[in-house]
């Protein structure tokens, strides 16, 4: 349509013109439908800066389709009046003609005709004058000649309750010359196509410009979810580091791997109901290595290896108490007794990221389950120098340069540290990551030679996930109630690049 | 290791600690210390070296030696309890509050909310000994309890309580008991019916000049642990600081202890082990400074690398020479301590299921479904009832203590989570195409736990059209991508006509692969669609992903 003969002789119209014209005006003028003309305009417009248009809303007055007949063949009254002769006319044959009704009762309050009642034949019709202005078709007639505003505004308010005229809003353009007004567009190409490149026309013709700063169509495709990328992320640096991958694929664990094996006692406030999930079905651990057992069991009752122990009365039925891991610490203690139980021992590195379950108060940033991340070194004569340097290792994959250590308490290991960086955003420390050396009473007892240390540290997958994104809510980002929308829209995960300003979650 | 937001007891109790205090409390302390403003300035002065940390020491009275006697029908309930004295103490408001506030602590942290231990403090001027810790009858005992005008009895007091915001926690550690913990002294007074409350004759205020100490409990080793934190922390306001006044405890076989036990012991730790261990390179002698700074006296003796280290009652968390170690390195200061790489040569593997998850989770974004991360623990209604599914033909985990429905169970299908993924995005543009590889838990009795993960492959198609083809031709491609031909031979699969209550009739078809029935792949039922909130027709896919390993 952009180079049909209405957008030819808008731009010819336009030359011409002085200043600009009226889309509704130039429909009129050439007598095609204010659409066609509307059509022009916009597909003008998409060529770029060739014409300018400005819409505008003006109110008009219409004849309704009543009025047009009126403005035709004159008022109801008028036609009444006109079919009545001199010799008068019965009521009742008035009463059958088209205009009858309406005209009657109108020429009656306009004195222009009267009826006889005594009349032998029943009620009969004549005129009172000789002839009448019939002032309804003449007006209307104004209107119809687009000449509306000669009418006073009762007068026209009059007709819109006869339901004669009508008011309607019109959208026309007002259309003036762009910055590369042209008269000469239609010769333009959209598109290159093969039969351009095999006449070789493509070498003549003119081709419209694109316009740069529409967005392009995205394309159809399948994401990662965000959390999950990072997760790739931090695999990819472990593997780097050369540590290997723990088996984690067993949600239910028992209190013994969970707690027990850990040296954690069993009037531990994390054993309580209140923090972590027990099963009721199955409810109890059936197996467990009673050989190792025992030695836990002496550890926490009695101590030994070096150690006073807890001394209280260790309970077997409470470490066959089936749980959700509350951490992936368990997987850790499997592993290191699985390396305990080879002869000679060899040194190891192990990691995992996986699911762990809280029994916790929930809130916008902890829910029930989450990942977690954890990192073991076991070898003759580690120290806390070590954990540490392993540690400044791994927190600079992750662009993280600047570390401070904070001793803390953990049941299982000693020493142990906190591990704090400084958050350029912030502008403070922040906590990201708890570590510590594993307790002898935890290693030895496992069979682990006495001069092995285990270093081991952890930290949650969601909060470093959480900071990238710059998600405050965490219901947005695990679970069902995801954002979906967020999943499309996020980036690669490059946690050593330097980052952008954090999106805000305003996308949803 | 715990991520940080694991609770430990010490976050709670340091709330209302100053920050600044906090801080350096945080870098010196133990957990104890940590409980009063009393330990924590005690501790930093001795850091600081402006003081030596002090001798504690249990003496005999002039007069005759206060005694608790245990009858034997505790036993069932609370055996154990231990007594002391602080003679002639002097309170201010401050002291006295922080003396309450100490007991307040040691309740909700150590006692393990009274369960374990519960103390009792009452005014020896208004009592005399000796006296009997036994168990009666709830309608048998009666008494004016603390900080009320009349007598109750035991059985009227529960009711009391009930609605008492602070006491009601206690209650149910004695109350379907048929006997309840009662100490009496000499003429029948009540001092105490613990965990849950003392009797108000013998209160005490900050006139008090003399206090009996009592701790009751199940746990002996806590009971005597926090009888020594009491009276080493409050000795120092005694007319002879730091001194103790002994009681004795005659248990029902007759035997006679003496507490508070104040013991001191001796630990020997090589100065090369700490080095070792640490990772760095400090003389004996400074290591021996080191540990006394940190209320540990210590001394090189023998060859001059041995150092002995004395261990005071108020460090009852050091059990174990790594314990020592850590004090050193606290003591160090973490942050001066060089880092080094540990030469340990290791080649890295991947865990095999997660390997394969990670491949196939890229070529599934790349057939252009979305990856979901739905949750693991869920309600029963999600697998069973809105599946069509009675619960025990789920062989699902039951969760025992679940605080709400959401976490009654362990999923053992992707397929509710990302249904209601879906339902929680109903305003994003059609069609809906999500995946989710991950775990699903189910009983197996052969397992050591009584069950196991599996993991699963789960796809979803959401559209105005069920779109079975779509999803039928993902399944193609994930066999594609295994390297599994279609057709009946040994190694390949196929989908047979089948049938499920989750599944429209008819519209349901049963995955075979290398010889096992691996999933299903389908239309949903319409009722289970509506159960999910949902309007559209839905197609879905779930496989176990193990037998391609």
């Amino acid at each position: 349509m952009a180079d049909g003969p209405v957008a030819e002789v808008l731009l010819q119209r336009l030359e011409a013109a002085d200043g600009g014209l009226d889309s509704a005006e130039l429909a009129a003028e050439l007598g095609v439908e204010h659409q066609t003309v509307v059509g022009a305009v916009k597909s003008l417009q998409a060529l770029g800066e060739i014409i300018e248009a400005e819409l505008r809303s003006t109110k008009r007055w219409e004849l309704t389709a009543e009025g047009e007949e009126i403005a035709r063949e004159g008022s109801h009254e008028a036609r009444v009046f006109r079919s009545v002769p001199p010799e008068g006319l019965p009521q009742s044959e008035l009463m059958r003609l088209p205009s009858g009704k309406v005209g009657f009762s109108k020429a009656m309050s306009n004195k222009w005709i009267r009826v006889d009642k005594s009349a032998a034949d029943g009620p009969r019709v004549f005129r009172v004058v000789d002839s009448v202005e019939d002032e309804v078709q003449r007006r209307l007639q104004l209107v119809q000649g687009g000449r509306a505003e000669k009418l006073g505004e009762k007068e026209r308010s009059e007709l819109r309750k006869r339901k004669l005229l009508t008011e309607v809003t019109l959208k026309t353009y007002w259309v003036s010359k762009g910055s590369a007004f042209s008269t000469s567009i239609s010769k333009q190409e959209t598109e290159l196509s093969p039969e351009m490149i095999s006449s070789g026309s493509w070498r003549d013709r003119p081709f419209k410009p694109y316009n740069f700063s529409a967005h392009g169509v995205l394309p159809d495709s399948g994401h990662l979810h965000p959390l999950l990328k990072v997760r790739t992320q931090f695999r990819q640096i472990f593997l780097e580091m050369g540590f290997t991958e723990m088996p984690t694929d067993n949600y239910i664990e028992s209190s013994f791997w969970n707690f027990d094996a850990l040296f954690q006692p069993q009037q531990h406030p994390a054993r309580d109901q209140h923090d972590t999930f027990f099963l009721r079905d199955p409810a109890q651990a059936q197996q467990l290595p009673m050989d190792y057992v025992h030695r836990v069991k002496r550890t926490h009752s009695q101590g030994g290896y070096g150690s006073q122990g807890y001394k209280y009365n260790w309970k077997l039925d409470e470490a066959r108490k089936n749980l959700l891991r509350t951490h992936t610490t368990s997987a850790s203690a499997r592993a290191l007794y699985r390396l305990a139980q080879k002869k000679p021992f060899t040194a190891a590195k192990y990691f995992s990221i996986d699911r762990v379950f809280r029994n916790e108060t929930l809130d916008a940033t902890h829910l029930a389950e989450f990942h977690q991340i954890e990192g073991v070194v076991a070898d003759h004569g580690l120290t806390l120098g070590h954990l540490m340097g392993v540690l400044r290792e791994f927190f600079t994959k992750l662009g993280i340069t600047q570390l401070r250590f904070k001793p803390t308490y953990n049941p299982y290991t000693e020493p142990s540290m906190e591990v704090f960086s400084y958050h350029q955003g912030l502008k403070k420390w922040v906590e990201v990551g708890n570590s510590g050396i594993f307790r002898p009473e935890m290693l030895l007892p496992m069979g682990l030679p006495e001069n092995v240390s285990v270093i081991a540290w952890g930290l949650s997958l969601e909060r470093p996930t959480m900071i990238k994104y710059g998600i405050n809510n965490i219901r947005e980002l695990v679970g069902h109630k995801v954002n979906l929308q967020m999943v499309y829209d996020s980036p690669l995960c490059r946690l050593d690049a330097e980052q952008g300003p954090p999106s805000t979650q305003e996308a949803a | 290791m715990p991520p940080p937001l694991f609770h430990i007891e010490r976050d709670k109790l340091t709330k209302n600690l100053m920050n600044y205090v906090l801080n350096l409390a945080w870098n010196l302390m133990k957990l104890y210390d940590l409980l009063c403003l009393e330990g924590l300035v005690r501790g930093l002065q001795v850091f600081k070296e402006r003081i030596k940390a002090p001798m504690y020491k249990r003496v005999m009275p002039n007069g005759e030696i206060q005694k608790l006697i245990i009858t034997e029908e505790t036993a069932k309930i609370r055996p154990y309890a231990v007594a002391a004295v602080l003679r002639n103490i002097k309170f201010t408001k401050d002291r006295y509050d922080s003396f309450i506030e100490l007991q307040e602590k040691l309740h909700q942290n150590i006692c393990r909310k009274r369960a374990l231990v519960a103390i009792g403090t009452h005014d020896l001027d208004a009592l005399s000994g000796p006296f009997t810790y036994t168990a009666k009858k709830p309608s048998d005992i009666k008494f004016k309890p603390l900080n009320k005008t009349k007598e109750y009895t035991a059985c009227e007091l529960m009711n009391i309580y009930k609605t008492d915001n602070h006491l009601k926690h206690y209650l149910h550690i004695i109350e379907n008991k048929p006997l309840y913990p009662v100490i009496y002294d000499s003429n029948g007074v009540v001092l105490s019916m613990p965990p849950v409350i003392n009797g108000n004759h013998s209160k005490i205020t900050v006139n008090t000049r003399n206090i009996f100490i009592e701790c009751t409990g199940t746990d002996f080793t806590k009971a005597k642990i926090v009888l020594d934190i009491i009276v080493t922390t409050f000795s120092e306001y005694c007319e002879n600081q730091f001194t103790v006044e002994a009681a004795e405890v005659v248990f029902p076989n007759g035997k006679l202890h003496t507490f508070p036990e104040l013991a001191y012991r001796k630990e020997m730790v090589r100065a090369d082990l700490i080095n070792k261990k640490v990772g760095i390179r400090e003389t004996p002698e400074n290591l021996a400074k080191l540990l006394t700074r940190m209320c540990l006296k210590s001394e090189v003796i023998g060859d001059g690398n041995q150092i002995e280290i004395e261990i005071p009652p108020t460090r009852a968390d050091i059990i174990h020479a790594c314990d020592i170690i850590e004090d050193a390195a606290i003591a160090y200061g973490y942050n001066n301590i060089q880092m080094t790489l540990p030469k340990t040569y290791t080649i890295a593997n991947q865990f095999p299921l997660n390997k394969l998850t990670e491949l196939l989770r890229h070529d599934m974004a790349a057939a252009g479904f979305t990856e979901a991360l739905t949750f693991a623990l869920c309600s029963q209604e999600d697998i069973a009832d809105k599946l069509g599914l009675h619960i025990s033909a789920t062989k699902a985990v039951l969760i025992s203590n679940p605080k709400t429905a959401e976490f009654q169970v362990a999923r053992t299908t992707l397929l509710p989570g990302l249904l209601k993924t879906i339902a929680a995005n109903r305003k994003m543009p059609l069609p809906l195409k999500l995946f989710e590889i991950s775990d699903i838990v189910i009983q197996d009795s052969s397992r050591d736990v009584g069950a196991r993960n599996y993991r699963h492959l789960c796809a979803v198609y959401y559209n105005k059209n069920p779109g079975f083809e779509i999803i039928h031709g993902l399944l193609d491609r994930i066999m594609q991508l295994l390297d599994v031909p279609p057709g009946e031979k040994k190694g390949g699969y196929v989908i047979r006509a089948s049938e499920g209550p989750a599944f429209f009739p008819g519209r349901c078809a049963e995955i075979f692969a290398r010889g096992q029935s691996i999933g299903k792949l389908g239309v949903l039922h319409p009722d289970v669609i509506t159960k999910f909130e949902l309007t559209m027709p839905c197609s879905c896919v779930e496989i176990n992903i193990e037998p391609f390993l």
